[in-house]
This record gives C-alpha cells, sequence and structure tokens, in this order.
C-alpha cells in the first residue's frame, strides 16, 4: 500500500546505503572491540572508523569527544545526570527552559527527588529562549545549563551561541539536546561553543537504538551505566556495533547531501505554507517563521481534535502526527504548546507535519487535499465552530 | 489500539447534526480539556423521537456519541435513563483503558438532555442548555480528573493538568 509518510518525525526510513553497511557488519561477524586479538582490532576499527565520521559531522576537535550512546534519550540523560552528580559538591542549580523534551524535563525531575534546585526559563510566543533571561537565572550554585537545539514540536531553532557566551563566561557546563537538528541542520560544536551535545541516528537516515553526547574534553561526568571502561570510561558496556556502523554510514551521507537536502526540505516547507491556506481556514503556524527546523510543520486547526485527524488522514493512508492530549499516553496537553500561548482547545488541534528526503511536493498535495475533506468533516461534528465561522 | 466497531462508528458517525428547538439539550465536558459533547432529543409521547449530537473530540469520543444515540433513539424515556457508561463502551467491543472517560461523557450527555426535557415538560425550563461538572473517578484510594484522567492531588477539587474543578461526589 502506497503510505504517504509525513511523519518523520516519529521514524524515518534508513537510507539504501545504511542498511547494506548494516547488513555488511552482521555478515562480518566482528569480535569485541574491547579485544586485545584481531577479531578485537577488525572490530575496534570499524567503530573507530564511525566514531570520525560522526565527529566531522559536528565539528568535534577530536573524536575522543565522541561517547556513543543508545540514542539520544540516553545521551540526554548521561549530560544532565552525569554532569549533575559529578559536580555535586560544587552545587544543587540546574537552568532550563520550558519546552525541553521528557528527556530533559523528567532527568530533572528526577534529580529534584535528590535535592537538586531547577530553574526553568520561558520562552516567547514563538517558543525563542531569551538568553538574557539564562544570564539571570544562573546563581553562585549552579552547575548545568540545559537548553535543545530545536524543539520537536514546534521546530524553532533557539539562540545557542548566545547562551554558550553566557555559560562560558559564568564556567557553567553547557548542554544542548540537539537530537532533532543534529544531521538535519548544521551542527558545529566548536561554532557553538557548548560542552555536551546529545544527538541520535534516527534523524538523519540511521538506525534507532543508537545515538551519541558529544563531550568537550575536560567536562567532567559521571556514567549512568557502570560496568566495563568502553567509551573511555564514560558508557560501561559492549558497544552497539552494528548500529553504531550504520550510524557512521548516515552521518557521512548526511554530511556529504547536506546542501542539497535542506534545499528540498525547504521547498517543501514553502510549498505546504503558500498552500494551506487554498486548503483550510481558522490555523494557527506554531513556531519561528525563520529560526526553525526545515522539515517540519506545525499547525493548530480551530475547532476540531487532533486524534481523530490522524486517524482520518490514516484511512487516506497519510501518516501525520498530533499534539492533541487525547493522542498522548498520558492524556496531557503538550507543554510546549502552552508554553507558546496556545490554549487547550486550540492544542488538542495540533498536528505535526514533518517530512523527509523521499518525499515529493505530490504527497504534500495529496496530505492537503485529505486534510481539507478530514477538517470540514470533523467541523461539521464540533460543536465549537461558530455559525459566523462557516463559509 | 480501537476496535473494529469504534472505527465504524468514528468513519460513519450516526446522528450527527443539531435539533432546532430541542425538546431537551445536554452539553458536557470542556474544550479547554479536549472533549466536549452535545446532545439534542425530540421528544414524542415520552419516547425518543429524534436524537443528534456534536462532539468535539477524539475518535472514542466521536464512537461514544454515536453509539449512545444509536442505542437512546427509540426508546422510551425511562428506559434511556437507564443507558450506562458500562453499556456504551460494552457496545462499542471495549474502549482503551485510558480512553473510557469517554464513555462518561456521553452518558452524561444523554441524562443532561433527559433532565433538561423534564424541566421543560414540568414547566421549569432552564435558561442556559444545562450543563453538568463531571465527578473525578476513583481507582482504589487516588481520584482521577474526569476530563483528562489525571491523576488529582489528595483533597484538590481542580485539575493540575487542565485547572477545571471537578466536583467530589460521585462515581
Amino acid at each position: 500500500m502506497d503510505i504517504v509518510n509525513l511523519d518523520h518525525l516519529s521514524a524515518n526510513p534508513l537510507l539504501p546505503e545504511v542498511k547494506d553497511a548494516m547488513i555488511n557488519a552482521i555478515r562480518a561477524d566482528f569480535g569485541n572491540p574491547s579485544s586485545q586479538h584481531k577479531l578485537g582490532d577488525r572490530a575496534s576499527e570499524a567503530l573507530e572508523k564511525s566514531r570520525e565520521s560522526v565527529a566531522q559531522m559536528i565539528n568535534s576537535e577530536s573524536p575522543k569527544e565522541v561517547v556513543f550512546t543508545s540514542g539520544g534519550t540516553e545521551s540526554v540523560n548521561l549530560a544532565v545526570k552525569g554532569v549533575a552528580w559529578a559536580k555535586a559538591e560544587k552545587g544543587k542549580h540546574i537552568v532550563t527552559s520550558n519546552i525541553e523534551h521528557n528527556a530533559v524535563l523528567r532527568s530533572l525531575r528526577r534529580l529534584k527527588m535528590m535535592d537538586y534546585k531547577v530553574t526553568s526559563v520561558p520562552v516567547d510566543s514563538y517558543g525563542l529562549v531569551n538568553p538574557s533571561d539564562v544570564a539571570k537565572a544562573i546563581k553562585e550554585d549552579t552547575v548545568l545549563v540545559s537548553i535543545m537545539h530545536s524543539n520537536n514540536e514546534i521546530g524553532t531553532i533557539e539562540p545557542i551561541e548566545e547562551i554558550a557566551s553566557i555559560t562560558r563566561e559564568k564556567n557553567v557546563v553547557f548542554h544542548v539536546d540537539a537530537v532533532d537538528s543534529v544531521g538535519v541542520v548544521p551542527v558545529d560544536v566548536q561554532k557553538l561553543g557548548v560542552d555536551l551535545l546529545s544527538f541520535a541516528s534516527n534523524p538523519f537516515y540511521g538506525p534507532t537504538g543508537v545515538g551519541g553526547l558529544y563531550v568537550r574534553r575536560g567536562t567532567h561526568l559521571w556514567p549512568l551505566l557502570d560496568g566495563g571502561v568502553q567509551e573511555s570510561n564514560r558508557r560501561a558496556g559492549t558497544e552497539n556495533l552494528i548500529g553504531i556502523i550504520g550510524m557512521g554510514v548516515a552521518a557521512e551521507l548526511a554530511v556529504k547531501d547536506m546542501e542539497g537536502r535542506t534545499a528540498h526540505m525547504k521547498e517543501m516547507k514553502e510549498t505546504v505554507l503558500r498552500e494551506l491556506p487554498n486548503y483550510i481556514e481558522h490555523y494557527i503556524i506554531n513556531g519561528h517563521p525563520e529560526r526553525s527546523l526545515p522539515n517540519l510543520v506545525s499547525v493548530s486547526i480551530k475547532y476540531i481534535e487532533g486524534e481523530s485527524l490522524v486517524l482520518m488522514l490514516d484511512d487516506d493512508n497519510i501518516a501525520v502526527s498530533t499534539r492533541s492530549a487525547c493522542a498522548a499516553g498520558a492524556l496531557q496537553a503538550s507543554h510546549v504548546l502552552l508554553s507558546i500561548g496556545r490554549d487547550f482547545a486550540d492544542a488538542q488541534g495540533t498536528l505535526v507535519i514533518t517530512w523527509g528526503i523521499e518525499n515529493k511536493k505530490e504527497d504534500l498535495f495529496r496530505f492537503l487535499k485529505a486534510l481539507r475533506e478530514a477538517v470540514k468533516t470533523l467541523r461539521e461534528i464540533s460543536p465549537l465552530y461558530p455559525k459566523s465561522a462557516h463559509a | 489500539m480501537y476496535s473494529k466497531t469504534v472505527m465504524d462508528h468514528f468513519r460513519s458517525p450516526r446522528n450527527v447534526g443539531i435539533i432546532e428547538d430541542p425538546d431537551g439539550k445536554g452539553e458536557v465536558g470542556n474544550p479547554l480539556c479536549g472533549d466536549m459533547m452535545t446532545i439534542f432529543l425530540k421528544v414524542k409521547d415520552d419516547y425518543i423521537d429524534d436524537i443528534k449530537f456534536q462532539t468535539f473530540g477524539c475518535g472514542a469520543a466521536i464512537a461514544v456519541s454515536s453509539m449512545l444515540t444509536e442505542m437512546a433513539k427509540g426508546k422510551s424515556i425511562d428506559d434511556a435513563k437507564k443507558i450506562t457508561n458500562k453499556d456504551v463502551a460494552e457496545a462499542l467491543e471495549g474502549l482503551p483503558k485510558n480512553k473510557l472517560h469517554c464513555s462518561n461523557l456521553g452518558a452524561d450527555a444523554l441524562q443532561v438532555a433527559i433532565k433538561d426535557y423534564e424541566a421543560k415538560k414540568a414547566g421549569q425550563p432552564k435558561e442556559e442548555p444545562l450543563r453538568k461538572d463531571l465527578p473525578m473517578h476513583k481507582h482504589g484510594e487516588a481520584c482521577y480528573c474526569p476530563y483528562c484522567d489525571t491523576q488529582l492531588p489528595e483533597g484538590e477539587s481542580t485539575c493540575p493538568n487542565c485547572q477545571l474543578n471537578v466536583t467530589t461526589t460521585g462515581a
């Protein structure tokens, strides 16, 4: 069945080159990278080759600054908890923003149970953090600032460089959750001036279950997992070599194709934003008009609820994502949408449309046509749709 | 995640719409919290002659409204009063646990519409359409918001998630 995937936020397909590399890696019967014999050497060479590819993608000074993990969630947990624990004697205060991913928010919630204190800075109606708010929030005992590079629900890209110059001046460790940016938009850890940066392989068409954490040389953190001395003692456990090889190839391709991919993504975004008013009325585009991811549009559609919309579009073989509380396992309204000023009702009708390199413009038009019909049907059912809004 | 019957009623909802000058009207839920349902009744000789609904909500909420109206149509007022949340959920071949509150909304909307009808019949019509604040529901010792199923802090009657007041009486 011909399914239009406009939900790349949830899962990206693997590139053919990535699949090939992983299948070859399975067939190669690699040893353990930590072993001293030839089987180990071969595994270790493959591991370090991937580390170099990933290091190049984020422009770290040395590949040694890249720690492989099981994905974005682990990277974030390692960065946030690892620094908090390592710096506990200096202080127990952490600064973050109101729109972070749950990986950050719930790591911090856990730390609060261990007597850490957290200051969360607000965002403006575009979802932008004001760097001076971060500066004001930093205190004597602040040990970590954690702000995301781009927001996964609305796409807004935060002023990371400006915040980094503040944290450097105040001598506070700065972690950036860049899971939805790395491999999608250029991310240069040296130019940004950050200490830690989390990323995952799937957003740039590598396998799920693999990710990494950039750790600037000299940044001290405790491991989450204790055991062997893998990953320079920062992440115990034999490495997921097959996944890491897949991520390495995906990273090389992301660097090589970045320009072409970005041009395609931007054209898709312009098309959606230009055409939407020809298909539906009464909606709000969320996120910053310029400072935002090129592969995402978040739209709050009034008078209807997002889960019904996702189900209706699914009947037309179109996959999109919603931020409706009704579709969330915990039935909670999106903290990101509430933070930028959407009310509960508008948050309920929010779709996140994310495309990838394989999508074509006709996919967008198929989506727009199906959306027009679904919105019409659901508004006819909705008691909120005012008579005055009827065309 | 949904049963075949839920998906059928969601895809082709029965009895959608408004009845002008209804004999009874019931509105429950709150758009601020996600779900809102309005039921309109036309009653003839104490039998439900026609019933229509409007719903703002998820797939389950729409299917519940549709099934509920099918179940109530043609019934006497006395029989319609006996329709419970459980009956609607069962007729839909079950709902996911976190969507059971949608069936509460449906059955409550019908009961509110019937009360509105009875008030009018008794010559005491309400100026505003009747609304009902939903009671919180209990699993074991803990209480949950009827709108969004967030666990309520002990002794609180305001939901920390959707900021709505919930009554402490009832199921």
